[in-house]
């Protein structure tokens, strides 16, 4: 078994990636510090996103090997061997449009680095292209009014929940791959396992929730997406930054939740990161629903138990919703960017001019679709598509850089959008520089509600050793 | 009658979902937290962002923790997958709302 016995009073669950970017050294750190702890113990691995996935199906369509999480591999090479050696089973929905070619991938990288044996869970049954649910689905109230055209759908996955990571555990699997499935459900399935909790003791799926929830974007609950020099600041300036631990969860059987860091590394762990992790991505604080319990933070409390100790308490659950979130992916069309500098005397009146001169361009040229413009260092990311806060914009920086965004559904008119921007070198004001130039294929994600009893999640158990 | 930025009393943190983003504002020191209630209302948070979009804004207290988590609605122009901003997930967003000034009494 790769757990201990569920008499055991304490399960640690460390996060060692928190998105599809996160940072490829750290989860040696918290392998480490689980290890010298001593005792059961879990690494969960979260690097998914909604656009990744769409992603991943698009290259499974050219390559029927490919679709799961590109870097899968180079985040599990340095820690493999040492997880598995010590019983600490790992958790990732790296998974993304196909956990069977990644579980495949990551026996190649087991034999690679000369292991004897590994038992790998995959879950599936997330991906509904093709299913009845697919033909019964009700728009999320956010995308209200949504219709959905079955016949253009790249992805369509449901979150799923804890209860099929856990039965890879308990049926012996040391790492344990999925698809879609809730982010907080990484860390519930080995608490689920290891302390046996039923799945209607909401309290305690709630609190586990709760400790998944703080886990699931890695750093930023340790140091990470926090630091405001002077306000907030994380110890070390840029080298406590360059080193941020990344967090490790200390769970008690009766739901008890700590988080902490490893010892040495950077960053920090106290009300104030644990809070903006807390609400993150949050809507109502009463009503946070997953597909294993509905999670209440109102009363939770929070206590500074020692240097980068946190515990907290009071999470309460109610019973799990009674249908599943489904995202599905379309085709959104095509972005076309382009940026220019112009610095110096006179630099805002050039910018200006370049952006009349590039929208009178896009009106000559009768490409349809929505620009944009955007002066970077005047004001960019807080304006609206119309402008409003950059033409009240006052000043004039000596160094600014003009946008243009063109979204199109024509591949060719986004192009020639970003074009545009480059004529400017020759045609459009003095002293303009450092054009770059981009086409992004689009991905629209639409969200729908499934009833639970439409979907049928399986595990699989894969082995490195023994005839498949 | 004196004003204070907000930055100066909370921080906050931006998260996303669909074309709804959803801010917390959380207090540094618990004692301002009232006035923070008092001031940061949800009229207040919609004009903010009304050169944006926004449609509607919720806010949740959370007295407990110090904190206030806001939901905004349709503040994205699309959401990551739709909009034309640079930031299209609006993760910068929260910086927007720590440059309010507020009545500091």
């Amino acid at each position: 078994m790769t757990l201990t016995p569920p008499s055991s009073t304490l399960l640690r669950i460390g996060c060692g990636s928190g998105f599809s970017g996160d940072r490829l050294d750290a989860p040696g750190p918290v392998v480490d510090a689980l290890i010298e702890a001593g005792g059961a113990a879990a690494l969960m691995l979260e690097v998914l996103g909604e656009r990744t996935l769409a992603l991943a199906q698009r290259e499974r369509l050219h390559r029927p090997e490919a679709g799961f999480e590109p870097a899968l591999l180079d985040l599990l090479r340095p820690i493999l061997t040492r997880c598995v050696a010590h019983g600490i089973p790992i958790i990732t929905n790296g998974g993304a449009a196909n956990p069977r070619g990644a579980a495949a991938a990551v026996l190649g990288l087991a034999r690679e680095l000369g292991l004897p044996e590994l038992r790998i869970g995959v879950v599936e049954g997330d991906d509904i292209r093709g299913t009845d649910a697919l033909a019964d689905l009700d728009p999320w109230e956010g995308d209200a009014g949504a219709v959905l055209e079955p016949e253009r759908v790249i992805a369509a996955n449901v979150y799923l929940g804890a209860a099929p990571v856990a039965e890879a555990l308990r049926r012996g699997a040391q790492v344990v791959i999925t698809g879609r499935c809730s982010d907080p459900a990484l860390a519930l399935g080995p608490m689920l396992a290891h302390f046996g909790w039923a799945e209607d003791d909401w309290d305690r799926l709630a609190a586990g929730t709760m400790a998944g929830h703080l886990l699931e974007c890695g750093a930023q609950v340790t140091g990470g997406y926090f630091a405001d020099p002077g306000v907030k600041d994380v110890p070390g300036d840029a080298r406590g930054m360059a080193a941020l631990g990344f967090p490790i969860a200390e769970i008690g059987a009766d739901g008890g939740v700590l988080i902490t860091k490893p010892a040495g590394t950077g960053g920090r762990v106290d009300r104030q990161t644990v809070t903006e992790q807390l609400l993150y991505e949050l809507h109502d604080p009463a009503a946070y629903l997953t597909p294993d319990v509905v999670l209440d933070i109102t009363g939770v409390a929070i206590t500074e138990e020692a240097p980068d100790r946190v515990r907290l308490t009071g999470a309460r659950g109610r019973p799990r919703p009674e249908r599943l979130k489904a995202t599905v992916s379309l085709p959104g069309g095509w972005l076309g960017e382009g940026e220019i500098s112009y610095a110096g005397p006179n630099a805002r009146a050039r910018a200006e001019l370049a952006g009349r001169t590039l929208l009178e361009r896009l009106r000559l040229l009768g490409l349809e679709g929505q620009a944009r413009l955007d002066l970077i260092g005047v004001v960019s990311v807080f304006d609206g598509d119309a402008g409003a806060l950059r033409e009240a914009g006052e000043g004039s920086p000596s160094d600014l850089r003009l946008r243009l965004a063109f979204a199109s559904e024509s591949r060719a008119a986004a192009e020639r959008a970003a074009r545009e921007v480059l004529s400017l070198y020759c045609c459009g004001p003095a002293g303009g520089g450092g054009v770059r130039t981009r086409v992004t294929d689009r991905i629209r994600t639409l969200s729908f509600l499934v009833p639970r009893e439409r979907l049928a999640p399986r595990v699989s158990l894969l082995r490195l050793g023994e005839a498949a | 009658m004196s004003t204070i930025l907000l930055h100066r009393l909370a921080h906050a943190r931006a998260g996303d979902k669909g074309n709804r983003l959803n801010l917390s504002l959380i207090a540094h020191r618990a004692e301002d937290w009232p006035l923070l209630a008092r001031e940061v209302t949800e009229a207040r948070v919609l004009a903010l962002f009304a050169h944006r979009g926004a449609t509607a804004v919720r806010r949740y207290d959370l007295p407990a923790l110090g904190a206030f988590n806001f939901v905004i609605e349709d503040v994205l122009q699309g959401g990551v997958n739709g909009a034309l901003n640079l930031d299209g997930h609006g993760k910068s967003l929260s910086f927007l709302l720590l440059g309010m000034m507020i009545e500091s009494r």
